[in-house]
C-alpha cells in the first residue's frame, strides 16, 4: 500500500511542473502587458515608468528566464507579490480560502448527503414513479446554467418574497452581532449560494448512484446473499451500497476543477470575497503572480483529489494496488 | 425512432433550433439592433412578444439572432476539439511508445487544469470574441475524445483486418482513416454531442461574465448581463434567454442519450 502512495505521489511532480510550465507559457506569451494597461487607461504614463515598471517585475526579461525566477521563488515558498497591490500573492489567497473552501465543501456536503439516499431510492424502485420524477429532474438540472438558475431564484426569493439576502456573506452590521446570530446571519447568507452550487452535483450523483446500485445488485454475491435467506435491507445495505459506493469515491475526487471553477461564476453572481472572484479579478487586471499562484492551486488541488480518490479506492480495492 | 423518445425529441428541439438560427433573418420580427426610444423595457405584448431590453431592442429577435451564436460556438468548438483529439488520439494509439507517452501525459496535464480558470486567462489576454472562444474551448477539450479514439485503437490494431491490410501494403494513414478510426465513430459521437451543450453552456457564462461575445452582436449570455441590474422590474430578460439555453443544452443531452442507447 504504501509503494502504491509513494509512486502515486513521485508521479505527481512532473504533471505539476507540466501544468506550470503551460500556463506560465500561455499568460506570459499573450499579448498585452500589465505595464501597458496603464498606459491605456492613462496615456500621460511615459515611456520611463512603464520601463522602470516593467524592470521592477521582472518584465523585461525574456519569459523563460521569468519562470525560472517563479519556480525558484516557488521553493522558498515565496508566490510573489500582486501587480496590483503590491501585497504578497499567498496573504491575497490565504484570506478568501476559508469563502471557497466552506462553500465548496457545504455543498459537496449537501450533494452526498441528498444523492446518496435518492439514487438508492430510485433504483431499489427501478422504473416506478419516483425514478421517472428523479431522471427528469437530473435532466433539467444537468442542462440548466447554473448562474441562470442563481438569478431565477434571486428574483424570486431575495426581491418578490424577501427572504434571503441578495448578495455578500453577511450583513451589514455583523460586527455588533452577538456570536450565535452572527452564525445565523452567516448562514442565512449562505443558502443561496450553497444550493446553487451543489445543483449540478445532485444531478450527475443521484444518477451516478442509481445506475452503480443496479449494477451492484446483479453480481452474483447478491443472489447467494439473498440465497443465504438474508433480509432485503442487510442486502442492499450491507452487501451492495458499500459496493456501490465506489465509484462515487472518485467522482467526488474527480469534481474538483469544475467546482473552483463555478466559484468564478457565484462569487460574481453573489459577490462573495472567495477564489473565484479573486481570479476573475486578476484576469482582468492581468496581474500575472496571482493568476499563476491560482491556477497551480487549481491544479494541486486537481491532483491531490484525483491521488486521494486512487488511493481511496486502492484502500477498498486490493486489485488495483498489485497492478 | 418510435422506441427513442429522447433521440427524437432531441433531433426536433436542435432541427427547429438550428431552423431558427439559419433563417433569422427571415423570422425575427425586427432588426436585433433597432432602437425604439419609445418602449424600452416593455413587457411581453403583441408588438413585442418577448418585450424590450433597455435599450428598447426587441428580445425575441436578439434571441433569435443568438442562437447562431450559440449553435456555431459549439459545433465549431467541439469540431476542433474532435479534430485535435482524432489527431493525436490515433497518433498515440497507433504508433505507441514514445509517441503514446508523451500525447497521454501531455492530456493527463491538460486535464488537471481548472479548465474554467485556464479559459478565463486566456481570453482575458487575447481580447475576449466569438472566434476566440470557438477556439480557446476547442484547445482544452481534446482530451476527452483522444482517449476514446486511443483506447479503440489499442483494442483494434492488433486483430487480423488490420494485419492483413497491413499485408497488403496499405499505408498507416489508410489504416488509420479507413479501417480503425470509423470503429471508434460511436463513442465519439456522443461525446461531441455532450461536448457542444457544455460548449454552450460555457460560451453563455463566459459571455455573462463579460468575456464573451461582445455587445452589440447579441448571445444569450450577454443578454443576461442585463438581467442583473434589472432584477425585479424586467423579469423577461431573465426568463427567456436562459430559458433558450436550457431548452438547447436539453437537447444535446437528450440526443447524447438517444445514441447512448443506440450504440448501446
Amino acid at each position: 500500500m504504501l509503494n502504491y502512495i509513494i509512486k502515486r505521489f513521485l508521479g505527481m511532480i512532473p504533471v505539476l511542473f507540466g501544468v506550470s510550465i503551460v500556463s506560465f507559457a500561455v499568460i506570459s506569451l499573450a499579448p498585452g502587458r500589465f505595464s501597458s494597461l496603464d498606459q491605456a487607461m492613462n496615456p500621460k504614463v511615459s515611456a520611463q515608468y512603464q520601463m522602470r515598471l516593467n524592470r521592477a517585475f521582472n518584465l523585461d526579461k525574456p519569459v523563460h528566464v521569468r519562470y525560472f525566477l517563479w519556480l525558484k521563488d516557488l521553493a522558498r515558498l515565496d508566490l510573489g507579490r500582486s501587480f496590483v497591490d503590491n501585497r504578497p500573492v499567498a496573504a491575497k489567497i490565504l484570506e478568501r480560502v476559508p469563502v471557497t473552501v466552506g462553500i465548496n465543501a457545504l455543498s459537496l456536503l449537501v450533494v452526498f448527503l441528498v444523492a446518496i439516499p435518492v439514487g438508492i431510492r430510485a433504483a431499489t424502485k427501478e422504473g416506478g414513479a419516483f425514478d421517472t420524477a428523479t431522471a427528469v429532474f437530473s435532466f433539467v438540472m444537468l442542462s440548466v446554467p447554473a448562474f441562470w438558475l442563481a438569478l431565477l431564484l434571486m428574483q424570486l426569493f431575495c426581491i418578490h418574497l424577501g427572504w434571503l439576502p441578495i448578495s455578500g456573506l453577511h450583513s451589514l452590521d455583523f460586527d455588533y452581532f452577538p456570536p450565535v446570530r452572527r452564525f445565523l446571519d452567516v448562514a442565512w447568507h449562505l443558502i443561496l449560494p450553497v444550493f446553487v452550487s451543489s445543483v449540478a452535483g445532485l444531478a450527475v450523483i443521484s444518477r451516478y448512484m442509481r445506475s452503480s446500485i443496479l449494477e451492484a445488485l446483479q453480481q452474483p454475491y447478491i443472489y447467494t446473499a439473498l440465497a443465504k435467506g438474508l433480509p432485503q435491507r442487510t442486502v442492499l445495505y450491507k452487501h451492495a451500497l458499500r459496493n456501490a459506493l465506489l465509484p462515487i469515491v472518485t467522482l467526488a475526487g474527480l469534481s474538483i476543477p469544475g467546482l473552483l471553477g463555478g466559484s468564478v461564476i457565484f462569487e460574481s453572481i453573489f459577490a462573495l470575497p472567495g477564489l473565484g472572484q479573486l481570479f476573475f479579478q486578476a484576469v482582468m487586471a492581468r496581474d500575472i503572480p496571482l493568476i499563476m499562484a491560482e491556477v497551480v492551486l487549481g491544479a494541486l488541488l486537481t491532483v491531490a483529489g484525483n491521488l486521494i480518490a486512487d488511493i481511496s479506492y486502492a484502500c477498498v480495492d486490493p486489485r488495483i494496488r498489485y497492478k | 425512432m418510435k422506441d427513442n423518445p429522447y433521440l427524437f425529441w432531441g433531433l426536433a428541439i436542435i432541427l427547429m433550433l438550428s431552423a431558427t438560427a439559419l433563417f433569422a433573418p427571415l423570422i425575427s420580427p425586427f432588426d436585433p439592433s433597432s432602437i425604439d426610444s419609445q418602449g424600452l423595457l416593455m413587457a411581453p405584448c403583441a408588438r413585442h412578444p418577448l418585450g424590450t431590453d433597455g435599450l428598447g431592442r426587441d428580445l425575441l429577435s436578439r434571441m433569435i439572432y443568438g442562437a447562431r451564436i450559440s449553435l456555431s460556438v459549439g459545433i465549431i468548438a467541439v469540431g476542433i476539439s474532435i479534430l485535435l483529439g482524432l489527431i493525436l488520439g490515433s497518433c498515440a494509439g497507433f504508433y505507441g511508445r514514445i509517441a503514446d507517452a508523451l500525447i497521454m501525459r501531455f492530456a493527463d496535464i491538460m486535464l488537471c487544469f481548472p479548465t474554467f480558470f485556464l479559459i478565463l486567462a486566456v481570453i482575458a489576454v487575447v481580447e475576449p470574441s466569438i472566434y476566440n472562444i470557438m477556439i480557446v474551448i476547442g484547445l482544452t477539450s481534446w482530451m476527452g475524445p483522444a482517449r476514446l479514439i486511443r483506447g479503440e485503437i489499442l483494442s483494434l490494431k492488433e486483430r487480423e483486418f488490420i494485419q492483413a491490410e497491413r499485408a497488403l501494403g496499405a499505408s498507416d494513414a489508410r489504416i488509420i482513416i479507413r479501417h480503425l478510426v470509423p470503429n471508434a465513430v460511436g463513442p465519439v459521437l456522443v461525446n461531441a454531442t455532450l461536448g457542444i451543450a457544455g460548449a454552450i453552456l460555457l460560451e453563455s457564462s463566459l459571455s455573462f461574465l463579460g468575456l464573451g461575445v461582445q455587445p452589440p452582436v447579441p448571445s444569450w449570455g450577454n443578454i443576461l448581463i442585463e438581467s442583473k441590474s434589472t432584477l425585479g422590474i424586467a423579469w423577461w430578460i431573465t426568463v427567456f434567454p436562459g430559458l433558450a439555453i436550457l431548452i438547447t443544452i436539453l437537447g444535446f443531452n437528450f440526443i447524447a442519450e438517444g445514441l447512448k442507447k443506440i450504440i448501446g
